[in-house]
């Protein structure tokens, strides 16, 4: 590439008319160097050129303008054995190891660049990657739920329609809405009660190790695990219990219970795995906030006369109140996209399907796009009241601070 | 899996050398790599009926199932013959989530070569949701066509056009029970159905449980039940009302139906009858259709209503025999009129490539030579439609049973009607409402009438 390239748009003022300016003559010392190499610029461009490329392609194809029609290499889209997928993984991060070297080798190298530039080729890939994978996955998600169950016609409203007025569709809101209800209550409640108790204690360790422990566990394998808690047997002879909630029903002398079968009771159960869960991500957390109350703080209500539950509702949780919001909110917003719990437990049998996983029988068992679709866009909708809550909690702690 | 396709490709190239002149000398070039020493099975092979094929050297055919671990070792290696005849190489995908992701590949533009459909409601979807699936090339018809009987090549027809030919089957129509038990207890083998329910009141008498069942399978919960519908509907108003059904030319809130909900519900919703050793009524909901049938080992039930493979599921050391710990019977008529009907699935072989590699292991899926490659190597728990299977090389003789029932002329087959349905009741509503019919006791008119308002 030449300086006197005439489709390179002129981003340098001081241009030289040596093309040989290399990385050599770089003053290593300078913050900005006023004289680069005009190879570096040129691959500056060149990332941001194929970056707003990129973009405009994925634009069009979403306005339903243009799809590029390209066959990939079989070895990129489809990889079957383990060798191949993993082959696939490293060639993904040696692409973004290699565009990421090049980005900030060329920021330093090319000669008189403007911060917009600058910006483009640093923003630039992050903006392709978030369009791709976020907002282009959001917007096409949007648009199916208008359509019928194979996207082809446009149906308006209709899968709302149906998601608000069928039976079946009621049960599976009102399921969630208990979930959201009832999750982040009660877990952030025990999390911060056990934080209080459990705090300066002798056992403080261990007792909050044994709370933690759940967090480590995956949701299939928590499910795995209640489910044999719940498991039932009959009161007959030589048959034995084996699992230990109704064991436990036996040995007081009741019969034992159908946990996972009877609604709306079964959805509760469901429920209690995700508190077990949970309670002890809100326990670390609070934990952390309590231990950085300031000791002044405490000393001075104390020689205030505050102590007991005084303390606690007056010193210690308007003292955490960021980290209770962050805690609560991120429950919440768990708890509305939960899916592993009641696909493992049942399936979504016995009225216990939520919304996530209704969306996944609809759109992969049924193969009803157009519902499924809808269902997500239900689900993002939710959220939106939360992390909108959650973001304007943190601004005003900032403020405080 | 790569080592093993490199293995198979070098073992490929050599053979392809002197093709016609060694072939046995390179059977040894197919078992997984190991040495496991059971290539003479593989070097035995007969070339002679793979020559239709011609010489596909060096070609590869992607195969993507339902079918994962343990039994896709049995599928693999009854390829080998194919393999050493021809030199092409299957490369074999099984995955549990088969159903979801087939339309997936198939919308991103990924489908493999071949999919083995374990449903045609399956394949009825993917065929016109996708319009991807090839139709059927005339040898598959001819294979189809000599060695099926005529509803077979139905069952994989979409809108008039032939797509799939069937692969493997089974046949639903048994009742596990124990030899042993029975003949302690003096009971006989019921020919009817109302010896059977005699037989299961003669049980409560004596102070046990007849039946115990389970209809739970992660999200296709209730599909056990769904099967008890239809044999019973199969024998209840026979196969002509059974098609009028499943197509939809009576509403599925028809009286015949509910007599049909109502009849097994004697059996099922009966606490008298159930559920040996699992619990009340409601428990048949909560067992898996795995542990429904094991409490007959306990002698905690006698009865148990479920397909030829459920034998996969006894314990290990548990004879299956006539005479031995379980077996099964046929599912006793309820009227003379209709022979002795039974009631039975398979899996389909659709293609999504037509290159001749592919065409030509199509065609050799629907070939009795595979049937009884199959039959050769697979363990208990497998058969095919195929009329020229030869049953003898079945190892189970439950397997053996099923065979002869599906080759009999006299036999009234049919396919096991929710996977023929759409499915929005297939694999949706009729499963969910025959779980809510056991697990909340919702009556029998309200779960008829919601498969029917939820019927596309």
């Amino acid at each position: 590439m030449s300086d006197n390239d005439p489709d390179r748009p002129d981003l340098g003022s001081g241009s030289s008319s040596t093309a040989t300016a290399l990385r050599e003559d770089v003053p290593v010392a300078a913050p900005r160097p006023p004289e680069g190499s005009p190879v570096w610029t040129g691959v500056l461009v060149a990332i941001g050129a194929i970056t707003l490329l990129g973009i405009l392609v994925v634009v069009a194809s979403l306005a339903g303008l243009w799809t590029p029609e390209f066959d990939w290499p079989s070895w990129l889209v489809s990889s079957v054995t383990a060798v191949e997928k993993f082959g696939l993984m490293f060639f993904a991060i040696i692409l973004f190891v290699a565009v990421m070297t090049l980005i900030l080798l060329a920021v330093d190298r090319a000669r008189g660049v403007r911060n917009w530039a600058v910006a483009l080729a640093f923003l630039g890939p992050m903006g392709l990657m978030l369009i791709f994978g976020l907002i282009y996955p959001g917007v096409r998600t949007i648009r199916e739920s208008f359509f019928d169950r194979t996207s082809t016609n446009y149906v308006g409203f209709d899968n709302y329609a149906t998601l608000f007025t069928e039976d079946i569709f009621q049960i599976v809101l009102r399921n969630t809405a208990i979930w959201v209800f009832i999750v982040p209550i009660v877990s952030t409640f025990i999390g911060l009660v056990y934080a209080v108790l459990v705090d300066r204690t002798r056992f403080e360790a261990i007792a909050k190790g044994l709370v933690f422990l759940p967090m480590a566990i995956s949701m299939v394998g928590a499910s795995i695990i209640w489910k044999f808690v719940y498991e039932y047997r009959p009161d007959q002879e030589g048959v034995e219990q084996i699992g230990l909630a109704n064991q436990l029903l036996v040995w007081v002398g009741q019969e034992p219970y159908q946990f996972l079968i009877t609604a709306p009771w079964n959805t509760v159960f469901l429920i209690a795995v995700m508190i077990w869960i949970q309670s002890g991500f809100a326990m670390t957390v609070l934990s952390a906030a309590i231990k950085a109350i300031p000791d002044d703080i405490t000393e001075a209500a104390r020689l205030d006369g505050v102590s007991g539950f005084g303390m606690f509702r007056y010193v210690t949780v308007p003292s955490i109140r960021p980290a209770f919001v962050v805690v609560f909110t991120t429950i919440a917003i768990g708890t509305l996209k939960i899916f592993d719990i009641v696909r493992t437990m049942t399936g979504g049998n016995f009225n216990t399907s939520v919304v996530a996983n209704e969306f996944y029988t609809q759109s992969f068992r049924q193969f009803n796009i157009g519902l499924g679709a809808a269902l997500a866009v239900v689900l993002f909708v939710l959220v939106i009241p939360i992390v909108v809550y959650n973001v304007r909690q943190l601004r005003l702690s900032e403020d405080v601070r | 899996m790569a080592f093993r396709t490199t293995w198979r490709g070098a073992a490929a190239v050599t053979c392809g050398v002197g093709l016609s002149l060694v072939l046995a000398a390179c059977g040894g070039g197919d078992d997984d790599g190991g040495d496991d020493g059971d290539g003479a099975a593989a070097g035995d092979v007969d070339c002679s009926a793979y020559e239709q094929y011609g010489d596909l050297e060096g070609t590869q055919v992607t195969v993507y199932t339902s079918i994962v671990a343990p039994e896709d070792a049995a599928h693999i290696e009854s390829y080998a013959p194919f393999e050493e005849c021809t030199g092409a190489t299957i490369v074999y995908e099984g995955s549990a989530e088969f159903e979801a992701q087939i339309v997936v590949r198939v919308q991103s533009g990924n489908p493999p070569d071949i999919a083995y459909f374990p449903q045609p409601g399956l394949l009825q979807t993917v065929v016109r949701d996708t319009g991807a699936v090839l139709e059927a090339p005339d040898t598959i018809v001819e294979n189809v066509e000599s060695y099926w009987s005529e509803e077979w090549k139905g069952y994989g027809t979409v809108d008039d056009v032939f797509y799939a030919a069937p692969l493997g089957a089974n046949v639903k129509s048994f009742v596990w029970y124990s030899p042993t038990a029975f003949e302690e207890a003096g009971y006989e083998i019921p020919q009817t159905w109302d010896e059977m329910i005699e037989l299961s009141d003669q049980i409560v008498a004596d102070g046990g449980k007849p039946w115990c069942a389970g209809i739970g399978s992660g999200d296709a919960t209730g599909w056990p039940a769904t099967d008890w519908m239809e044999d019973v509907m199969l024998r209840e108003h026979g196969p002509d009302v059974y098609d009028q059904w499943y197509t939809h030319e009576i509403p599925f809130n028809d009286p015949q139906v509910g007599d049909v909900l109502e009849r097994v519900g004697t059996i099922l919703k009966n606490d008298d009858y159930v559920n040996g050793g699992l619990g009340d009524v409601t428990s048949i909901a909560s067992t898996t259709f795995q542990d429904g049938g094991l409490p007959i080992l306990q002698g905690q039930c006698f009865m148990h209503r479920q397909a030829s493979f459920y034998q996969a599921n006894w314990p290990e050391g548990t004879e299956v025999a006539e005479d031995g710990d379980v077996f099964a019977f046929y599912f006793p008529p309820i009227s003379e009129d209709f022979g002795r009907p039974v009631l039975g699935g398979a899996e389909f072989v659709a293609a999504f490539t037509d290159r001749p590699e592919v065409q030509a292991f199509q065609a050799f899926l629907a070939s009795p030579e595979w049937a009884n490659a199959k039959a050769e190597v697979s363990p208990p728990g497998w058969v095919s439609a195929n009329t020229e299977l030869d049953a003898s090389l079945l190892v189970s003789p439950i397997d053996q049973l099923a065979a002869e029932i599906l080759a009999d002329p006299e036999t009234v087959f049919r396919f096991d009607a929710s996977d023929l349905m759409p499915g929005e009741v297939g694999s949706g509503s009729f499963w969910t409402e025959m779980t809510n019919w056991i697990a909340n006791d919702k009556p029998d008119g309200e779960v008829l009438d919601a498969i029917e308002a939820s019927w596309p």
